[in-house]
């Protein structure tokens, strides 16, 4: 109603540069168009200088036998298959490392974080203690020590931990009836202490950070919340899982969210703790092949990816646990 | 306003700077990397840097081995001072980067030169001469009983990711019909690591190497190198692709090495024999070969005395590999392969015409 009200003369007056509607199309237009810009000179550079050094972008190396082998793989895997192949079992063994990560920092996490508001002050203490302690050290360094000093100082062979159905041994951990063929250990189903060391680390690692984003969420939570449910006659076990946890799930998630894309993206430390992830096939390929900028396309799409469906999953959950408007 | 404008070019032009590469030089005897490496007045040389005989950091935090002398002599020879070298310590996943990148000169880091490497449709290097004939080996702790590759069936085999190794390491066992448990490593510092934890039963790598790291190990006398010989590992210094007179004077440096120690002049004698080439106008071959006369440092781009200035700098390739991982050296090893073609070796410098 006021805009139709203008004087046509007065609007007349007013010129280009200040007019409130165009300016801003204006800006983002021309902002856009330098973005293009850009981008096309960068994209148009690298394919000229590839193209002049002889190395266009190819794809028909993936077909190519790769040569080398890839170790504890869940997909059957040998040296004469093709890169893709390896690259696949590669991509199978990041993504189990960061399935059980995320499960166990989660677990360990959430008590941890849950731990810090204990009335037992030893309790909450050691979560204090535990959350200083693993979040100020690099995680490359905790991967080192897990792997060199905690689990390869595992005893090997015969003198290996031995309990019923399972072995603990320098080589991993065996399960369901191993037995010592000819000086190594074998088993249905194993687990090695490369695995163990990367899950080990990227689990504690994370979970302080995920302790601390807990920590947060409880704290949200007004203490009248937690009176009320105690004169309403909860137990403590029960006001926090009934009344505490469920409010503090909204402020959690979110945070949550990071963390996970987190212990994702650091599992390609793996390469620290000898464990055969995506990253360390993709390292060989690069090598073998000489194919650096597709190899390093392929990284980055695969990461991409798992993180973006990490992203999409925690914000299904995060309009699941908000507050509902009725 | 115009402050901000140069702002904002400065901007896009450190943005696009990775990617801006040199458009190749259309050939021609000025060699872009050489002008380059004279006017900064330093050669940037690639090594391993913890591998002794070969590239080692002592602890005064100099250089010292075989790989380094090479940089030593190519400096020599391109700036007339062997200590104007900056060396960098790469592994062996980022060596290729490093020198397609520019970020180094001359990669002289225990690499073997193989067709994929040297192909432009490959990693794309240009290899100088061979600088160390080698094999793959295996080594293995003498307790464990292991005498073969085949008592290695079903065990874990350490190795460090992405060399030659791996890949013929998985070639041979495939052939003999050996599953293994191949663990790899980024750095050659966590594979042997893990092999003296006992994580694996054997760790393999040149037999150079082997013999290197050994002397390093808490008891050498505890491991064995297997007699089996996997492959050929010939360890080449190399240039990138697309400056082929840098590749030529790094080449022809090389060769002076050898060929001196040929014509039995050494770091020693280098003076006196200048003094007679000199003197003598009949030595036309020695003449040439120093630089007196003729003009091959003119046309490689280098000083004429080039052979001289790298034979005074680290001695001839003789002196080299004795002081480095000859009999000079901890590692101890035979010439073998390594003699003179004079004396049933693989070293062989062409003509100098």
């Amino acid at each position: 109603m006021g805009q139709g009200a203008i004087n046509p003369a007065a609007a007349g007056v007013i010129p280009w540069w200040r007019n409130r509607r165009l300016i801003p199309w204006l800006v983002q237009g021309v902002a856009g168009l330098a973005l293009l810009v850009l981008v096309a000179f960068l994209v148009g550079n690298l394919v000229r200088n590839l193209t002049s050094a002889g190395l266009l972008l190819s794809w028909s190396w993936l077909g190519n036998p790769a040569g080398f082998d890839v170790s504890e793989t869940l997909l059957p895997f040998n040296a004469g298959l093709p890169y893709w192949r390896a690259l696949a079992a590669g991509l199978v063994n990041t993504v189990r490392v960061v399935l059980a990560g995320l499960v166990g920092a989660t677990v360990l996490g959430t008590l941890v974080g849950v731990a810090s508001f204990s009335s037992n002050g030893l309790l909450r203490r050691l979560a204090r203690v535990y959350v200083e302690l693993i979040r100020n050290i690099p995680l490359l360094l905790q991967l080192v020590f897990w792997y060199f000093v905690v689990f390869l100082a595992l005893p090997g062979g015969r003198e290996a931990i031995q309990l019923p159905g399972m072995v603990l041994a320098k080589s991993g951990l065996f399960l369901i009836r191993p037995e010592l063929v000819n000086g190594v250990w074998q088993a249905p189903l194993r687990l090695t202490v490369e695995f163990g060391a990367l899950l080990t680390g990227l689990v504690t690692y994370t979970a302080a950070f995920i302790a601390e984003v807990v920590r947060g969420g409880v704290a949200s939570v007004s203490k009248g919340q937690w009176e009320a449910a105690r004169s309403l006659g909860f137990s403590p076990l029960q006001t926090l899982r009934r009344i505490v946890l469920p409010q503090a799930l909204r402020v959690i998630v979110p945070g949550l969210n990071s963390q996970y894309i987190s212990l994702a993206k650091n599992s390609s430390l793996a390469v620290a703790c000898g464990y055969t992830d995506l990253y360390s096939v993709a390292e060989t390929t690069l090598n073998q092949t000489g194919r650096a900028v597709e190899v390093v396309l392929i990284l980055l799409a695969a990461y991409l990816v798992i993180d973006l469906l990490i992203s999409a999953l925690m914000n299904g959950l995060n309009q699941l646990v908000q507050i509902r408007e009725r | 306003m115009k402050r901000a404008f140069r702002t904002a070019a400065w901007a896009l032009a450190l943005l696009a700077t990775p990617l801006v590469g040199c458009a190749p030089d259309g050939g021609g005897i000025q060699s872009l990397k050489l002008a380059g490496i004279k006017g900064r007045g330093t050669l940037i040389c690639g090594v391993d840097g913890k591998l002794p005989g070969f590239s080692f950091v002592n602890p005064d935090g100099s250089y010292s081995g075989l790989d380094v002398d090479i940089c030593k002599a190519v400096a020599a020879a391109a700036l007339g001072d062997p200590t104007k070298v900056d060396f960098r310590d790469l592994n062996s996943s980022e060596r290729f980067a490093a020198l397609a990148s520019g970020e180094i000169d001359l990669l002289s880091r225990n690499t073997t030169l193989t067709l994929s490497r040297d192909a432009s449709g490959g990693n794309g290097l240009s290899f100088a001469p061979t600088v160390f004939f080698d094999g793959q080996g295996v080594m293995a702790p003498k307790a464990s009983g292991i005498t073969s590759l085949r008592g290695l069936a079903g065990k874990p085999i350490c190795v460090e990711s992405g060399t030659t190794t791996e890949l013929n390491l998985a070639d041979r066992m495939r052939e003999i019909k050996a599953p293994y448990t191949p663990l790899k490593f980024q750095t050659g510092d966590q594979t042997y690591a893990a092999y003296l934890q006992g994580r694996c039963v054997a760790v393999t790598s040149d037999r150079s190497q082997l013999a290197a790291k050994r002397t390093s190990f808490p008891d050498p006398a505890a491991h064995v190198l297997l007699p089996e010989v996997l492959s050929k590992e010939p360890l080449t210094p190399a240039t990138v692709n697309g400056d082929p007179g840098w590749a030529d004077a790094v080449r022809w440096t090389i060769f002076g090495l050898m060929q001196a120690e040929e014509l039995g002049i050494t770091q020693a004698n280098i003076d006196v024999k200048l003094a007679e080439a000199t003197a003598n106008a009949n030595q036309a071959d020695l003449r040439r070969f120093l630089g007196v006369e003729g003009e091959f440092g003119k046309q490689l781009g280098l000083p004429a005395d080039f052979v001289v200035q790298a034979v005074k700098a680290v001695g001839n390739y003789g002196e080299i590999f004795e002081r480095n991982v000859g009999q000079g050296s901890k590692l101890k090893l035979e010439r073998g392969l390594n003699r003179q073609w004079t004396q049933g070796g693989l070293i062989y410098a062409p003509p100098f015409r």
